[in-house]
């Protein structure tokens, strides 16, 4: 789950973890008391909507006046922002954080993520601050400090030390420092983030280490000890239709394509969106039904596909084995028929009660069109859309 | 001959007497697995499934029924608590098939079973099967037959499909292991590799991949160096998006790096015959035994 970055900064003052002055409002009437209330020369207004690259569409912009800062809020809030990482629909901007300006004196990156190769905490540092991580590492790769962390012993005192004297800071910046690392850490590891990002972590020309942004991207398996983070999520951000699908366990993405699937587990589920564009299709989804569905749940997920205007056909694929075939071909029937489906379905069972249910989709009166095996199934469906 | 299980294991249950737990420890037992015993904290004393004792905690289960394997069906937020705690007892293979272990829970068991005795396949695994000696985990038993092809992958149904396609083709499998699809997993594809090249029964081994991570790049190059058999492969998300997470925590495309593409070539490049479409897995299995 992602957070915007206002929160993130909440969250980050609460471990101790210095993060320059702000206040968040969502109507431009109280930007120019906030501006005042902030109280520096300068001040930024910066959009929260999750997506980065903010600025490349005009969401930051700096104020030199209570009155400056009054006019932007006003311009931001409430247009549709888009950035090299929104997509062209863009981003509603609902509020906008006012922030204290300052001197910057050098812009670092600091992130820790989880490393899947050593299955460790890793923690990556790197001077040239401000650009995307992805970049610099394909640039300059030895410009990156990497230190995995022992999840035993967490971060000593030493271990930043390691990373921030590769940093090249004054002595007073590296005295926050230190301690900075090991409270982010701290937050990393009690907020079960799968990712978290400083950049830039900015050093001001007089000697403050500060966190100028910060992304959080948050475990969605750990959210049931964390009720308050939780309470951050923004709907807004999300996808409607995967939110509506999430709500009954269906993990639903939507693809380009006009062949909307339904699929068991998640691994055959992509391999039936490739078969599908082998043959000479485009899936309009994935969607993994899980291996304990329902008729329930079945439904939902057809009600879901379908809500999708560019659905021209479905496929439905499914190795039974928790989920019996019977049971799908009952959900699938009833569905179809509920929902009045007018495109056509093309189904491919196999395993537990194969037999059961191909019986059931049989003697329904439907048109189904089974198919025999992944390949023919994926070819009947391109086949009826053309 | 086989790997990981076989007619000498002795099985335990933790999570017997939940719903899935009862479920399928009840299908592993009707397989002709050695049920010897459950755990549930509490539940101590009973008997379930005609006479399989249950104790409370996993070292009692252990010392009272010498069992030498484990299959976990505990939610997910007390899984990894489950896995330490079997570990800690010295159970030998610990299978844990519960989806959804927060990745910091893994992150400390992953290091703390490293450090033990005991070997841990999963989380979010289907299991591992020898066919005709010992199941372990939710596979559908009566799509597998005793053979001589040894089966690894990060997925669950995509596996039934492989598995499926060979036996309609009259091809037995040695044991399919599904190492899980969460980020952090206990068992990598490069463990299995290396049984699977000891062992003796299988002849040709299947390399089922997915985007995400580097983990079949790593194996791609192990096979290179130490894996004489044939080795055929397949990953799963050639059309995914990137920044997606596609139904398995750990199948994500990040940074530009985990695309299918990017695997497929790595691994073509190690000498691995890598079949494009899922569907071709069990007919190129056949060619190349």
């Amino acid at each position: 789950m992602k957070i915007h970055e206002y929160q993130a900064k909440e969250v980050l003052r609460k471990y101790k973890v210095p993060v320059p002055n702000g206040i968040v409002i969502d109507n431009k009437s109280s930007a120019a008391k906030a501006a005042k209330d902030i109280g520096t020369p300068v001040t930024v207004v910066k959009a929260q909507i999750h997506a980065g690259g903010r600025g490349k569409g005009g969401g930051v912009k700096l104020a030199k006046s209570p009155k400056d800062a009054e006019k932007f809020a006003g311009d931001i809030l409430g247009m549709t922002l888009v950035t090299p990482q929104t997509g062209p629909e863009g981003r509603l901007v609902k509020k906008v954080l006012i922030e204290e300006g300052m001197e910057i004196a050098k812009e670092l990156y600091l992130g820790i993520v989880i490393d899947r190769e050593s299955s460790l905490p890793l923690i990556m540092a790197s001077e040239a601050g401000g650009m995307e991580i992805e970049e610099v590492a394909e640039a300059t790769p030895e410009k990156i400090i990497k230190e995995t962390v022992d999840p035993i012993i967490g971060v000593k005192p030493y271990l930043a030390r390691k990373i921030a004297f590769k940093l090249n800071i004054s002595p007073e910046a590296m005295k926050v420092m230190i301690p900075l690392i090991i409270n982010l850490y701290e937050c990393f590891k009690k907020e079960d983030c799968s990712m978290l990002e400083i950049n830039p972590l900015v050093v001001t020309k007089d000697h403050r280490v500060l966190c100028l942004d910060a992304k959080f991207d948050i475990d969605d398996n750990a959210l049931h000890r964390h009720k308050d983070t939780v309470a951050y999520r923004d709907l807004d951000e999300e996808d409607p239709m995967e939110v509506d699908a999430s709500s009954f366990k269906l993990n639903y993405i939507k693809l380009e394509g006009n062949i909307g699937c339904m699929v068991n587990g998640a691994g055959l589920a992509m391999a039936t969106m490739d078969i599908i564009k082998l043959s000479g299709g485009q899936p309009a989804n994935f969607l993994d039904v899980g291996g304990g569905a329902n008729e329930e749940m079945i439904e939902n997920g057809f009600r879901i596909l379908l809500s999708d205007p560019n659905v021209k056909a479905i496929f439905i694929n499914i190795f039974g084995g928790i989920l019996r075939c019977d049971i799908l071909a009952r959900g699938v029937v009833s569905a179809a028929k509920k929902l009045n489906v007018k495109v056509p379905i093309v189904v491919r069972m196999e395993g537990t009660n194969m037999e059961e249910g191909h019986e059931i989709l049989k003697s329904s009166q439907m048109n189904f069109i089974v198919g025999d095996g992944m390949k023919d199934a994926a070819q009947k469906v391109v086949k009826a859309i053309q | 001959m086989s790997i990981l299980v076989d007619e000498k294991t002795r099985l335990i249950v933790q999570g017997i007497t939940g719903r899935e737990g009862m479920f399928h420890a009840e299908q592993c037992q009707k397989y002709g697995t050695n049920l010897v015993g459950g755990v549930t904290p509490g539940k101590g004393g009973q008997k379930v499934l005609g006479n399989v004792p249950v104790f409370d905690t996993v070292k009692d289960a252990v010392l009272s029924t010498k069992a030498n394997a484990t299959m976990i069906f505990v939610p997910p937020p007390f899984a990894a608590d489950a896995i330490l705690e079997a570990a800690d007892a010295g159970v030998a293979l610990i299978i844990c098939i519960t989806e959804g272990i927060p990745v910091y829970d893994m992150v400390e068991v992953y290091k703390y079973v490293q450090n033990s005795n005991s070997r841990l396949v999963g989380p979010n695994c289907p299991g591992v099967i020898s066919p005709g000696k010992c199941k372990i985990g939710i596979m559908p038993a009566h799509i597998h037959k005793k053979g001589s092809v040894g089966i690894i992958s990060r997925s669950g149904t995509l596996t039934y499909e492989a598995v499926g396609q060979l036996t309609k083709l009259g091809i037995g499998q040695s044991t399919c292991v599904g190492i899980g699809g969460d980020p952090i997993i206990g068992t990598r594809y490069i463990d299995t590799l290396e049984l699977f090249q000891k062992d003796r029964g299988t002849k040709a081994i299947c390399m089922i991949g997915e985007i995400g991570g580097t983990a079949e790049d790593e194996a791609a190059y192990y096979i290179k160096k130490h894996v004489t058999k044939p080795v055929i492969g397949f990953i799963a998300g050639q059309t995914a998006p990137p920044g997606r997470r596609m139904g398995h925590a750990g199948a994500i495309i990040s940074g530009g790096q985990g695309t299918a593409e990017e695997k497929m070539k790595i691994m073509k490049k190690c000498g691995i015959k890598v079949v494009k479409s899922p569907a071709d897995l069990g007919k190129t299995i056949a060619k190349a035994l």
